[in-house]
């Protein structure tokens, strides 16, 4: 029996032989492979984006201008979804089998196990809807998105669209991933680092039924979701309203800004759209429409982007830069000379205000041979050369000719003609006054757009500075946004006829814009005609209010509507008196340009 | 003469303690399996836990009984509980209710249980008995077939159930036939057997091109052996006898080889070749007939070193383990307390089955001694087939886990199995023989 009872050890040996098999293993699977790790993580775990609320943007008086509606993004887990009732699905979802399992593809190419988005941005009724019944198709699941919504489909051009991330976006900036939305235009663009927020995550365990069991881990690797901050504008909504309205059918746009402080009080390009057009799933749709549309062009900003001759208005700044060079005085009075350039019937200036108010272009074609003839150098050329390197330097001054502090994209900066640019063209001492004259009546090279425009009449309204025009004031709860104060180099006083004579524009009998009169507010404003070679002049009309204390100063531009008087000057005044008053007291006025349909202005094709 | 001694000072308390560390154990496992936010009761008789906890106060009132027991009452009650087995498997396959495709349950209201449990236990006291018997020696061939009768009788009517686990467990008794001396030439047979089998179905898959010439892996193989043969042959050229005995082993590997196939498709079910195949890594299938041992390496694997943690486990408790609080239950092991805690686990059992053999061999009574072995064998091959199954390495077979499964039926006849040589031992010094 002895030599049986050693068979124990062999036994016993057995018994270890096994146990350190499995410990083997055991150390391989758990501890050297990580594959099995990440599989139970793929399944048990759902890893759910928090999306972060986006900024609320509100206008001067903390109305909103755009906030966030509730959407749901239907999202769907391919290998979860494998046995649902597929045509039961189909029903309550209102599609055909066919694009079900398309869809279903689609998502299986990217990952059978991840989530991948079956239905964008269903809105909360819609997704209501179907949410109660979602609990019968595993693998789906509603994940929480918001949209933006426009209360009073207004602004459109101030505010921009949001869209989604497209593959550039993705390149470009790691922060953001596939189905993330981005400002693409406007304030949603130029503040999309404010405005995003910050993504949240939330890691839920779901069980074999894909139902959620809890939280992972007690929510400890949970991350909340930042909301993104809000921006307080300085628009004044019910003005916005208002200018959108008075310049239904035309085509133009008006520029109002808050003098003191250089806040856009209104920024309207017309033809407008609806910015609720541009939201969720139709956006790709309207946005064909809108883009497609060449005659009117609704996406065009016409505020920022549209370049024009400033015609007349720009005689105030010769005005002003003649006086300070000491090329006048305010009673200096030229002959209206028709031989020079062309003008309409009035009697000669005998002064600077009587130049201004009757817009005298034979007076300004004297003042700007003057102001570019300093008498610096012997040589006519060379002298003319001087004379307008000093002109465009005392022009820019003003804004013109270079991209003003905007907080918006896409703002252009107009041009000053400058020395550099003759000598190009011409060449050097190969031209001349004779040359360039008609920029002395804001003609030729000259480029402008409208909000620089609206910032000449704040300027004088200011009595020889500007605040940077801008929308936003503050970003979140207490941070303020500095904007800085730019000087015109004019002395102050030198204002004063300029801004009579503009008074008279409005107030005197026979003044260009006596359609802008408001009583018991005394406007200030200049009417131009810019020359359009390709059909009626373009009307456009500078001003601000009241004289003394001036609280809004305007551009109004209406293209093809010929004379500065007839249309932009009431515009003008409509919204002047919105602005001061709250309402508008000439309700024929009013409905006259409310009537005006100026679009089918016939216009010569080349 | 037998002193009045309490019978409490001869118990191995090491057995007893590793028992109820395991049963613990196995209760925390099935509480976490279980486990969910919402309702963490303890007692209470609607959930697995709950019930286990009435399971495991039973067993200890019948590991009680049992050390109260007349130590005599095992051998003289051997072959009854024996023949009672027997007839529980008659009348199972009878009367029985069929649970799982296996006519194996008796259910009686709301108590159920498998003769089979009862049938190991009988098995084994009636091999002790009979193996222990005087002028009884394993070395004649009479003996030998009378003993092959007892295992083989209820293995065969288990069988017949069909439950293919409980039948592999009846494997475990030619444990304690080694150590009655059968010779370990039938072991090594066994093993050649299972490797020839494997290699049958496994290099089916498998073809090399070799200088143009397509060889498939099952001809290869084949070459290969004929080759072994031959030099086996060579070196033995001179012994007598060496050609028909190496003959005749040549044919019938070759006979076996070819019937592997066939066996294979033809006896086996498919649920059986489906297993069998995913383990072998023939087919992967991890959402068929894989499904559950993926999930359960998974389970464990993402445990790590130190696991997850107590009631942190998502695999188990959100039910991608199937059967996880029966026989899956290690997943939960695995998962929540890591490799530390699979350690201890194993370490556990290890300790248990050699503390057995160890007290065994130390028994005067041969009875004793056998049945201690059985015991050892039995909890053994449970121990493997499960934990194997659990981490890949044997084929899907249901069989509970020893004291850590759920289940009355199942933590019962462990529990009588290992109190009865608890008892047993007890007596040790008190037996002259």
């Amino acid at each position: 029996m002895d030599e049986l009872e050693n068979r124990k050890v062999f036994v016993i040996a057995a018994f270890v032989v096994v146990a350190f098999i499995f410990l083997t293993r055991l150390f391989y699977i758990q501890i050297i492979d990580d594959s099995y790790r990440s599989s139970a993580d793929n399944q048990a775990l759902r890893y759910v984006t928090k999306y972060p609320a986006r900024g609320i943007i509100y206008d001067r008086k903390s109305q909103v201008l755009v906030q966030n509606q509730a959407a749901f993004d239907l999202m769907v887990v391919p290998r979860q979804a494998e046995d649902i009732d597929t045509i039961a699905f189909c029903e309550i979802m209102d599609i055909e089998k066919m694009e079900y399992k398309e869809r279903l593809s689609k998502a299986k190419a990217y990952s059978s196990y991840r989530a991948s988005i079956f239905q964008k941005q269903l809105t909360s009724d819609e997704f209501s809807r179907i949410a109660e019944s979602l609990y019968r198709f595993p693998g789906f699941y509603g994940q929480k998105r918001t949209l933006r919504t426009y209360p009073d489909s207004v602004a459109s051009h101030v505010l921009g669209y949001v869209g989604e991330v497209n593959a550039g976006h993705l390149e470009r900036d790691s922060f953001y991933r596939s189905g993330d939305f981005i400002g693409i235009s406007g304030l949603e663009r130029q503040y999309e680092a404010e405005l995003r927020g910050e993504r949240g995550l939330e890691v839920l365990m779901v069980d074999v039924h894909n139902t959620v069991q809890g939280k992972y881990s007690g929510g400890n690797r949970d991350v909340e979701a930042r909301a993104g901050a809000d921006l307080a504008t300085s628009i004044d909504l019910d003005l916005q309203v208002y200018g959108e309205r008075l310049m239904n059918d035309k085509k133009g746009s008006i520029v109002a800004i808050s003098p003191e402080d250089g806040g856009i009080l209104a920024l309207i390009s017309s033809p407008s759209y609806d910015p609720n057009l541009l939201v969720g799933t139709k956006r790709a749709r309207n946005y064909q429409l809108l883009a497609s549309n060449d005659s009117l062009d609704p996406l065009f900003n016409r505020a920022l982007m549209a370049k024009y001759p400033p015609g007349s208005i720009f005689k105030l700044i010769q005005s002003l830069v003649a006086l300070e060079n000491n090329v006048i005085s305010e009673n200096t009075g030229f002959p209206c000379n028709k031989s020079l350039v062309g003008c309409h019937n009035h009697t000669s200036a005998t002064n600077l205000r009587e130049a201004i108010q009757m817009s005298c272009n034979p007076y300004f074609h004297q003042v700007f041979k003057r102001l570019i003839s300093p008498g610096k150098s012997s040589n006519y050329f060379v002298d003319n050369a001087l004379g307008l390197s000093q002109w465009a330097k005392d022009v820019e001054d003003f804004g013109f000719g270079q991209r003003l502090a905007l907080d918006l994209p896409n703002l252009k900066s107009g041009s000053v003609p400058t020395t550099e640019y003759y000598d190009k063209i011409y060449g050097k001492r190969r031209w001349a006054f004779s040359t360039v004259y008609s920029l002395s009546i804001g003609q030729g090279e000259l480029e402008v757009i409208p909000i620089q425009m609206a910032n000449l009449a704040a300027t004088i309204a200011n009595r020889g500075h500007y605040i940077d025009p801008h929308l936003v004031d503050k970003v979140g709860k207490d941070s303020n946004v500095v904007w800085s104060k730019n000087e015109t180099g004019i002395t102050k006083d030198l204002f004063e006829p300029i801004i009579d004579a503009m008074q008279w524009v409005v107030e005197k009998p026979g003044g260009t814009a006596r359609k802008a009169r408001i009583d018991g507010i005394e406007v200030c404003g200049k009417t131009g005609t810019a020359e359009n070679p390709h059909g009626e002049d373009h009307s456009v009309f500078i001003a601000f209010a009241p004289k003394d204390d001036p609280q809004i100063a305007i551009a109004v531009y209406v293209e093809n509507a010929g004379y500065g008087g007839t249309w932009a000057a009431p515009i003008a005044s409509l919204m002047i008196e919105k602005f001061i008053r709250g309402s508008v007291s000439d309700s024929l006025k009013e409905n006259r340009i409310l009537e005006a349909n100026l679009l089918d202005v016939e216009v010569d094709e080349d | 003469m037998r002193t009045k001694v309490s019978i409490f000072e001869e118990i191995d308390w090491l057995s007893v303690a590793l028992y109820a560390a395991l049963v613990f154990f196995g209760w925390l496992s099935i509480y976490a399996a279980n486990y969910d936010d919402q309702s963490s009761q303890i007692f209470t008789l609607e959930t697995n836990h709950g019930k286990q906890l009435l399971w495991i106060a039973l067993a200890s009132i019948l590991g009680m009984i049992l050390l109260l027991l007349d130590h005599r009452f095992f051998e003289s009650f051997g072959y009854i509980i024996y023949g009672i087995s027997v007839f529980l498997l008659l009348a199972v396959l009878l009367v029985g209710t069929e649970i799982k495709g296996a006519q194996s349950w008796f259910v009686l209201g709301p108590v159920s249980f498998q003769p089979s449990e009862i049938a190991k236990f009988g098995t084994s006291l009636a091999l002790a008995k009979y193996l222990s018997t005087m002028g009884v020696h394993f070395s004649q061939t009479k003996h030998r077939l009378r003993t092959l009768a007892i295992v083989a009788l209820p293995a065969l009517l288990i069988m017949l159930q069909p439950d293919v686990g409980s039948t592999l467990v009846f494997l475990a008794f030619t444990l304690v036939l080694y150590r009655q001396g059968l010779s370990s030439w039938y072991f090594s047979l066994g093993f050649a057997a299972v490797f020839i089998f494997i290699m049958a179905l496994f290099l089916k898959q498998y073809e090399w091109t070799v200088f143009g010439i397509i060889i498939q892996g099952k001809i290869a193989f084949l070459a290969g052996f004929t080759g072994l043969i031959a030099l086996v042959y060579y070196l033995l050229r001179k012994v007598k006898g060496a050609l028909l005995i190496l003959g005749g082993v040549f044919a019938s590997t070759l006979l076996y080889f070819f019937s592997v196939d066939y066996v294979f498709s033809n006896v086996l079910k498919p649920h059986h070749q489906n297993r069998i195949n995913e383990l072998l890594g023939i087919v992967s299938d991890p959402l068929g007939a894989g499904y559950n041992v993926h999930q359960s390496k998974i389970a464990i694997g993402s445990g790590g070193f130190s696991g997850k943690g107590f009631l942190q486990g998502t695999q188990t408790k959100f039910n991608f383990v199937p059967e996880q609080s029966t026989d899956f239950i290690f997943c939960t092991v695995g998962e929540e307390w890591g490799f530390l805690g699979s350690l201890i686990l194993v370490f556990l059992f290890l300790a248990l089955l050699i503390r057995i053999i160890w007290l065994s061999e130390k028994q005067r009574s041969s009875f004793t001694r056998i049945y201690g072995y059985c015991v050892a064998a039995i909890l053994f091959m449970h121990f493997s087939i499960n934990i194997g199954m659990t981490i890949g390495l044997a084929p899907v077979i249901g069989i509970p886990l020893p004291f850590f499964s759920y289940g009355g039926s199942s933590l019962w006849s462990f529990t009588i199995l290992l109190f009865s040589f608890i008892k047993l031992d007890s007596e040790r010094k008190f037996i002259l023989r």
